[in-house]
């Protein structure tokens, strides 16, 4: 549209909202209108932004604002109530002299680095009983967190099995600068040819979805890369960016030269906050490289990339909440159609993109599509990333041709007895070990890459309670099926664990399972339900074995609903239980 | 008239380009159940109400467009089954006491229980707590009873060419709010005239000082079906009473 569409990074609400909640601990309704005066937005969409996104808040947070991740594979709360206990405060609650506020969160994407939290948005991994003990003298003497040991601080990369894209080295600019004699046709085309498909693990062919937006009529274009790695259990995104940023904005680049863009962002989620700056010097790199700003390597054509960082949702690795989340607005997904190649950003046409669906992009127009072509199935071409987590002995990213058994990925990462593979996070499938001859293929077993291990040891019901949980609180709440029955099924995943479900409550699960999926708005919705399914599918015997068997089944736990009365009541002695 | 067609329930419907199926069926008097759709007001898709099978697809009635040759299933009992789900949702997350409320019979939610046979809420009730603000000389807005069907938001900015209202927050947390400088209705610029003040299908924004003026059984859905009142045209044949 105009220029004044064009965001400034630092005037980006997201961004104001996270500085004010660092600086005062919290947004007051003060700074909500003084914020919402300062970026001449109207005060409800200061307000409604502040309140959908989970790093924000309204209440006053401690000075060392701490989040456990309670994701299956990076998340510990045991070590969060050891915390609790060594700092005296009540987890969700700021303690009273305003040092310090537990609470938790959906996964950090640490999954292969042990248990994780982060403390004012910075991410400490592989935590311990002893570093919590630590941490928890640390933060009573009230020692900055620059004075924090800086191990804890330190994320590796785990990359156990190169494959195609992690094998080669890639110099900044060789992609672009192999583009010089050919025209914008012949890249599509590389890139058509390839049959490279989104690696976020929707699988919408790559070229195609550039071609569409390339197509349709408009001054003006996007490219955005969606670097909101959210699925429990995804952390490829991370290893990209960590080391291969380069290739990442290089994919952006080239996008934008095909489609004829002249702006990309990349939308960083807010738990990867740690690596904001080393991107953004990444970018400045390029700048003065020479491969971002105008007539970049004198090709005659402008692109830039600016990074828009997210605030604690997961709904926003949709692409049209996304889309609405770079607006500065909550991430609600948009009705569909119109899609985002026809009127994305700011109304117009925007291809999004996966970091790894990027940096196979610049690869293939560097290597050209038989060497990508070479690797994989016949319907899925190339290699894919996994984050591999969980009961195994070696986690990490593993790269592998499409193609390959799930039994064998098991084998590499040391697993053993295990009893079901989450593929594709709770969004993707819950895998028995009577399936682990699949494969991972768009035709077999998609996925975005979360390969989640559990071993005999695990309490496989407890791990789809976790899961119902996550919908429940990452559903976006826009549409009634996905709002109301993600919080029945967490509900009834949490009768059942506790002991109190019946027969009934497995067939209302299903009942209820099957209608979300079927019709709720987006994607969230559509797939919150499978970890329920197909653990009532491929585990019923768990489920049953947790029934209450009685001839007389009471529909709910008596005490527990006197719970409320209790706390109107200000009582909790043994009278006021049954 | 255009001559391109969609097959609702085996019924021949035509639609001119650029019209979403509920357009369509609405032209031809079918009732597809909704709460958050308005002609006149840009289509929501939120309520899911109005959820048909396009080709064996779940979609929205209100948002997709109509399309050549489309055969769509509308009222069959699996899908009325499955608004009468919709229904029960919407009345457990909220606070909903028909017998206490001002709107009780002109209540477009609980005229749709009746219309799909909704005989209880089915699910525990989830109890939320939820601000009331009565703090508007005219206006109140019950927050209890909001089933997040946004016509007020739209209604404000669409017809009022205001923005009085929006929705915050997440999940089952999500709620009504007022875009004024300390979040109340009395500081926000909507009048008494407003669509937004009248929009509302349930009883969560009210005109104050004007209760029970239309005794119960007397009020619209006290006489006439959802579907009759919706579709605008009400044939008196047909009018059926609450307590037949």
């Amino acid at each position: 549209m105009t220029s004044s569409y064009q965001l400034n990074h630092s005037d980006h609400l997201l961004h104001v909202l996270f500085d004010e909640q660092q600086k005062s601990l919290h947004i007051s309704d003060a700074a909500i209108n003084s914020i919402a005066a300062q970026l001449n937005l109207p005060r409800a969409q200061v307000e409604s932004v502040l309140e959908f996104y989970s790093f924000f808040h309204r209440d006053l947070r401690g000075r060392f604002d701490i989040l456990f991740s309670n994701c299956t594979s990076c998340g510990d709360l045991e070590l969060m109530h050891q915390l609790c206990e060594r700092l005296h405060v009540e987890a969700g609650k700021t303690r009273a002299d305003g040092l310090v506020s537990i609470d938790q969160t959906s996964c950090i994407g640490m999954c292969d680095q042990g248990a994780s939290m982060l403390v004012n948005g910075l991410t400490i991994t592989s935590l311990s009983g002893e570093i919590i003990d630590h941490m928890a003298g640390l933060i009573e003497s009230e020692t900055p967190i620059s004075q924090w040991p800086a191990t804890w601080f330190r994320i590796g990369n785990n990359i156990r099995k190169e494959g195609l894209l992690l094998a080669s080295s890639f110099k900044p600019g060789a992609a672009l600068k192999s583009m010089a004699k050919r025209s914008s046709d012949e890249i599509l085309e590389e890139i058509t040819a390839s049959g490279l498909k989104g690696r976020g693990g929707a699988g919408f062919a790559t070229g195609m979805k550039w071609q569409f937006c390339r197509d349709a009529q408009s001054d003006n274009r996007y490219v955005i890369c969606n670097a909101d790695e959210g699925e429990p259990g995804t952390f490829k995104d991370r290893i990209l960016l960590n080391s291969h940023a380069d290739a990442v904005f290089e994919g952006m680049t080239i996008c934008g030269s095909v489609i004829g863009a002249k702006q990309g962002y990349l939308y960083l989620r807010g738990e990867y906050r740690y690596m904001l700056e080393p991107l953004k010097n990444t970018l400045q790199q390029r700048r003065e490289e020479g491969l971002l700003g105008s007539d970049i390597l004198g090709l005659g054509f402008d692109f830039d990339i600016e990074i828009v960082i997210g605030a604690g949702a997961y709904i926003c690795g949709e692409e049209s909440a996304l889309i609405e989340s770079i607006e500065e607005k909550p991430g609600i997904p948009r009705i569909r159609p119109p899609f985002p190649v026809t009127q994305g950003l700011w109304g117009k046409p925007t291809v999004v993109n996966n970091v790894e669906t990027l940096v196979a992009a610049a690869r293939i127009v560097l290597h050209g599509h038989h060497w990508f072509e070479a690797s994989g199935t016949w319907q899925s071409k190339g290699s894919k990333l996994l984050s591999v987590s969980g009961d195994c002995a070696r986690p990490g990213i593993y790269e592998y041709a499409f193609g390959t058994t799930v039994q064998k990925i098991l084998d590499d990462a040391g697993a053993e007895n295990v009893q079901a593979v989450q593929v594709g996070g709770p969004a993707g499938r819950l895998i028995a070990a009577k399936h682990f001859n699949h494969c991972i293929a768009f035709e077999d077993i998609a996925t975005g890459g979360s390969f989640m291990i559990f071993d005999e040891s695990r309490d496989l019901l407890e791990i789809i309670h976790n899961f119902a949980r996550f919908f429940a609180h990452e559903s976006c709440g826009f549409c009634t099926p996905c709002r109301v029955g993600t919080t029945l099924l967490k509900n009834g995943m949490h009768k059942l664990c506790g002991g109190h479900a019946t027969a009934h409550d497995l067939d209302e699960m299903k009942c209820t399972a099957a209608m979300v999926s079927r019709r709720s708005h987006c994607g969230l919705g559509m797939t919150a339900p499978n970890p329920i399914r197909d653990g009532l599918n491929y585990f019923p015997h768990l489920f049953e074995a947790r029934l209450l068997h009685q001839e007389m089944e009471p529909e709910f736990n008596l005490d527990a609903s006197l719970e409320e009365a209790r706390k109107l009541t200000h009582r909790d002695d043994a009278e006021a239980h049954l | 008239m255009s001559n391109k067609t969609i097959t609702i329930d085996d019924i021949e419907v035509p639609f001119e380009e650029g019209q979403t199926i509920m357009d369509a069926a609405l032209a031809a008097e079918i009732y597809i159940p909704h709460l958050c759709h308005k002609p006149g007001l840009s289509p929501h898709g939120s309520c899911k109400l109005c959820t048909v099978d396009v080709d064996g697809r779940a979609v929205s009635a209100c948002t997709l467009p109509a399309a050549e040759g489309q055969r769509i299933d509308n009222n069959t009992p699996a899908l009325n089954e499955v608004r009468k789900t919709i229904t029960q949702m919407l009345f457990i997350e909220g606070n909903h006491l028909c017998p206490s409320c001002e709107k009780s019979g002109d209540c477009t939610l609980q005229a749709m229980a009746y219309h799909l046979g909704m005989l209880d809420g089915h699910f525990p009730q989830f109890y939320p707590q939820r601000e009331l603000d009565a703090s508007h000389p005219t206006l109140v807005l019950d927050r209890d009873r909001c089933i997040l069907c946004e016509l007020c938001v739209r209604a404000s900015r669409e017809y009022d060419g205001k923005d009085v209202f929006a929705i915050s927050g997440r999940n089952t947390n999500r709620q009504l709010i007022v875009n004024s400088a300390t979040g109340r209705l009395a500081d926000s610029d909507i009048e008494t005239d407003d669509m937004a003040a009248h929009i509302c299908p349930v009883g969560a924004i009210l005109i104050k000082d004007h209760g029970y003026e239309i005794p119960i059984g007397r009020r619209t859905f006290d006489l006439h079906s959802v579907a009759e009142s919706d579709l605008g045209e009400i044939k008196l044949s047909n009018v059926r009473h609450h307590d037949e």
